[in-house]
């Protein structure tokens, strides 16, 4: 049976029919469908399934691996820029190795749709040394998810898949099968202690196992090969990039089409040797160009982004891989005049605004004043009209960079972050300015989700007095206010206020989002109309 | 036959549902699709496009190329100027004429009229609002779109894309279908 899909529904759906037991994620586009489809779908409810959303991407892996440890299929679900969150725990993983079949899905955002950087996970896959999966169409990322799984049973290894948002957020009909069961509980009888003396001998496995991976690589029916008589061009084309030189070339080309790393070596070396030249395209960083320069060395030259024969940044496009194929441009209407950048906004009427508001008024009181900003929905507080943010960097930057430029002297130094976010990576930050009595005034923005991605639950909804508290926060300097237009003065003074005081104070405005307050208020007319 | 759609509005528009009523005519034809749709940072108040591509043949690229789009469809005037340098020769330009103003540098109207009537392409504009609420579903503005696109869209028919709007609202009660139906036929009437 046919289904239309979004890509990160196919994988949600290929891992529930692979016999997943367990979805551990925190959101972030594109990745975020994955994990709601699997809320949502049935047969997901009926086996219980684990889908509830962690509190930052670190737990999520290490959730996975316990669940993995016990024997069991676990699928872990985060964008790219959630790697160097978990990284600790996956470049690890790969030394314990896995029981049940160990999934980690890292949806990379080349041209930065929604992301601060285009960061490649392909990198994160080789770092650990573990097998890649690279989709080129959504019939196949639900494919792979079941080859993805068996192969993660088979090596004794987690496992990557890696897409980007082209692939994630765009929709095909896919073929899908009947689901298999779960595995059963099978907790691992292997010693998982990574003491020196235990991980060099597991390191000595997992290196021995790499020959393996190349195997399964060379014989994957993801890579294929496409061959004409013509030898002048050999073109490399991984994962949706094969997509594009298909639309430019059809079947007239010799194509080595690449979705399972590590590289097939052998079939690379082949295609250098009947070639006068070699293309490779990639969608991100120029990872495959670089292994493909060192695999043949001076066989053939090979052309790629560190060439410019393809933009070093940005998505691959049709228009770019045909012109990086010779392809003739076609004519095509100027850019408008009468065109304006028509950038996202914080909607009417949601508390950020109300928080922005007030701080505008201590911007403008105090020149010398910075607020160090983080990620979410409020970090449009840093485009006009509100103007009101330095910085944003990473998930939980805003309180640890205002604690560092209070220490070297910086006054006043505020933070606002978000419920989600703080949960994610603040709370740690603050203990330290807790512990060191820092001069900052910290603002958690809580709206009573995840708005950003698309109004998610919030790990820490309700307990954020509580966790300051335990934190050592002094109550005197713990202060609760809610956003709204009428409010702006007092919030204003309070800021003031806290400013004057030369230690920690954390002000949490706290309103719901009114995306997820109109949302739960359309849910509650619903059940009272089923109930009548 | 192929015909590749550039979707295109202001977050909130409403342009996804009018990708999922000519993508279930689509599938319902058996014809090949493809749509990228752009979730997340863009949808608070900024620009928002989908690729809807069709196709009796086989489609690889998610995206569509420079220079190939038969029609684009879209919520606002400004919008639909954006993807310009994406319309065929041939292509068609199907939108509302009614301004969403939510930036301070919004161009002259008069000027924004005047480029949209200079292009050598045919162009289809409409207050679709307005004849929306003319038919008595202030909601349907985008239905009034799609029926202005529908004599464009060519790879699935007017009477497929009908059959579509019932099923993808079927569960929101005769009512609502039929007042989107109603809509829809507004929009058809008008391009005409
Ligand atoms: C490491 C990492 N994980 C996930 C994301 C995606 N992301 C950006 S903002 C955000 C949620 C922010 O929620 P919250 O802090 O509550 O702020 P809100 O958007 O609700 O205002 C998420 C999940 C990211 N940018 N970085
Ligand atoms: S989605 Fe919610 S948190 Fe985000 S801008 Fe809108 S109201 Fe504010």
């Amino acid at each position: 049976m046919k289904q239309l899909l979004l890509g990160d529904e196919a994988i949600a759906l290929g891992a529930i029919h692979a016999g997943l037991s367990g979805v551990y994620a925190y959101p972030g586009t594109p990745s975020t469908e994955i994990t709601e489809f699997i809320q949502g779908n049935a047969i997901a409810k009926e086996r219980g399934i684990h889908s509830r959303w962690c509190t930052n991407e670190k737990t999520a892996m290490e959730a996975a691996l316990g669940m993995s440890y016990a024997g069991k299929r676990a699928l872990v679900c985060m964008k790219h820029v959630g790697m160097n969150v978990c990284a600790d725990a996956f470049v690890n993983s790969a030394i314990t190795g896995a029981n049940g079949g160990l999934v980690v899905l890292a949806a990379d955002d080349p041209s930065m749709h929604s992301s601060q950087n285009e960061q490649d996970s392909r990198f994160y896959g080789k770092f650990a040394l573990v097998p890649i999966f690279e989709p080129s169409t959504q019939q196949e990322a639900y494919d792979m998810m079941s080859a993805a799984f068996d192969l993660s049973e088979e090596l004794k290894e987690p496992v990557l898949l890696r897409v980007v948002t082209r692939l994630a957020h765009s929709r095909a009909a896919v073929e899908v099968k009947e689901p298999k069961a779960e595995n059963a509980l099978n907790p691992s009888s292997d010693q998982w202690v990574l003491l020196p003396g235990i991980a060099k001998k597991k390191y000595a496995v997992l290196l021995e196992k790499q020959t393996a991976m190349v195997e399964a690589s060379e014989k994957s029916v993801f890579n294929k090969v496409e061959s004409i008589a013509d030898k002048k061009l050999g073109i490399i084309a991984c994962g949706i990039g094969y997509n594009y030189v298909k639309e430019s070339v059809g079947d007239n080309a010799n194509i080595l089409k690449v979705s399972q790393y590590p590289l097939p070596a052998e079939k690379i070396m082949t295609l250098a040797k009947e070639c006068d030249e070699i293309l490779v395209v990639e969608d991100g960083q120029p990872v495959v160009e670089e292994d493909v320069r060192r695999i043949i060395g001076d066989i053939a030259p090979v052309k790629g982004r560190l060439t410019g024969d393809l933009p070093r940044m940005g998505e691959l496009t049709p228009d770019c891989v045909a012109k990086a194929l010779g392809k003739e441009m076609p004519v095509i209407l100027d850019p408008a005049k009468n065109l304006a950048a028509r950038p996202p906004q914080l909607c009417q009427g949601c508390g950020h605004r109300d928080v922005y508001a007030a701080l505008r008024e201590i911007i403008e009181e105090y020149p010398d004043a910075r607020v160090f900003g983080d990620i979410g929905c409020y970090t449009l507080g840093a485009l006009p009209p509100f103007k009101a943010l330095s910085s944003c960097v990473d998930m939980g930057a805003s309180i640890t960079m205002a604690k560092g430029a209070a220490d070297a002297g910086l006054r006043p130094a505020l933070a606002v972050i978000g419920d989600s976010t703080f949960t994610h990576s603040g709370m740690t930050g603050l203990l330290d300015a807790i512990n060191e009595n820092s001069a900052i005034t910290v603002i958690i923005s809580d709206n009573l989700t995840t708005g950003m991605t698309g109004g998610q639950d919030s790990a820490g909804t309700n307990k954020f007095e509580a966790i300051c508290l335990g934190l050592g926060m002094d109550p005197a300097h713990l202060h609760v206010v809610t956003p709204l237009p009428k409010n702006i003065p007092a919030i204003a003074q309070l800021i003031r206020d806290e400013i004057a005081y030369e230690g920690v104070s954390v002000i949490i405005p706290r309103r719901e989002c009114i995306q997820t307050a109109a949302r739960h208020a359309r849910e509650a007319k619903k059940a009272k109309e089923a109930q009548k | 036959m192929k015909k590749d759609i550039i979707l295109c509005g202001v977050g909130g528009q409403g342009i996804l549902s009018i990708a999922t009523i000519i993508g279930e005519a689509a599938t319902k034809a058996g014809i090949n699709l493809k749509q990228a749709e752009v979730h997340g940072m863009s949808q608070r108040g900024g620009d928002v496009q989908s690729n809807l591509r069709l196709s009796t043949d086989t489609i690889y690229s998610d995206l569509i190329a420079l220079g190939g789009a038969d029609v684009v469809i879209s919520m606002e005037p400004m919008e639909s100027l954006r993807y310009l340098p994406y319309l065929s020769k041939d292509g068609v330009i199907v939108t509302s004429n009614k301004p969403f103003v939510n930036i301070p540098n919004y161009p002259e109207e008069e000027a924004l009229f005047a480029e949209l009537d200079s292009l050598p392409n045919t162009v289809v504009k409409l207050d679709i609002e307005q004849v929306a609420k003319d038919a008595g579903n202030a909601r349907g503005a985008n239905m009034v779109l799609l029926g202005m696109a529908a004599p464009y869209i060519e790879i699935v028919t007017i009477e497929q894309l009908r059959n579509a709007i019932a099923t993808v609202f079927a569960r929101k009660g005769e009512a609502i279908v039929e007042a989107n139906l109603k809509a829809f036929d507004e929009g058809v009437k008008a391009s005409k």
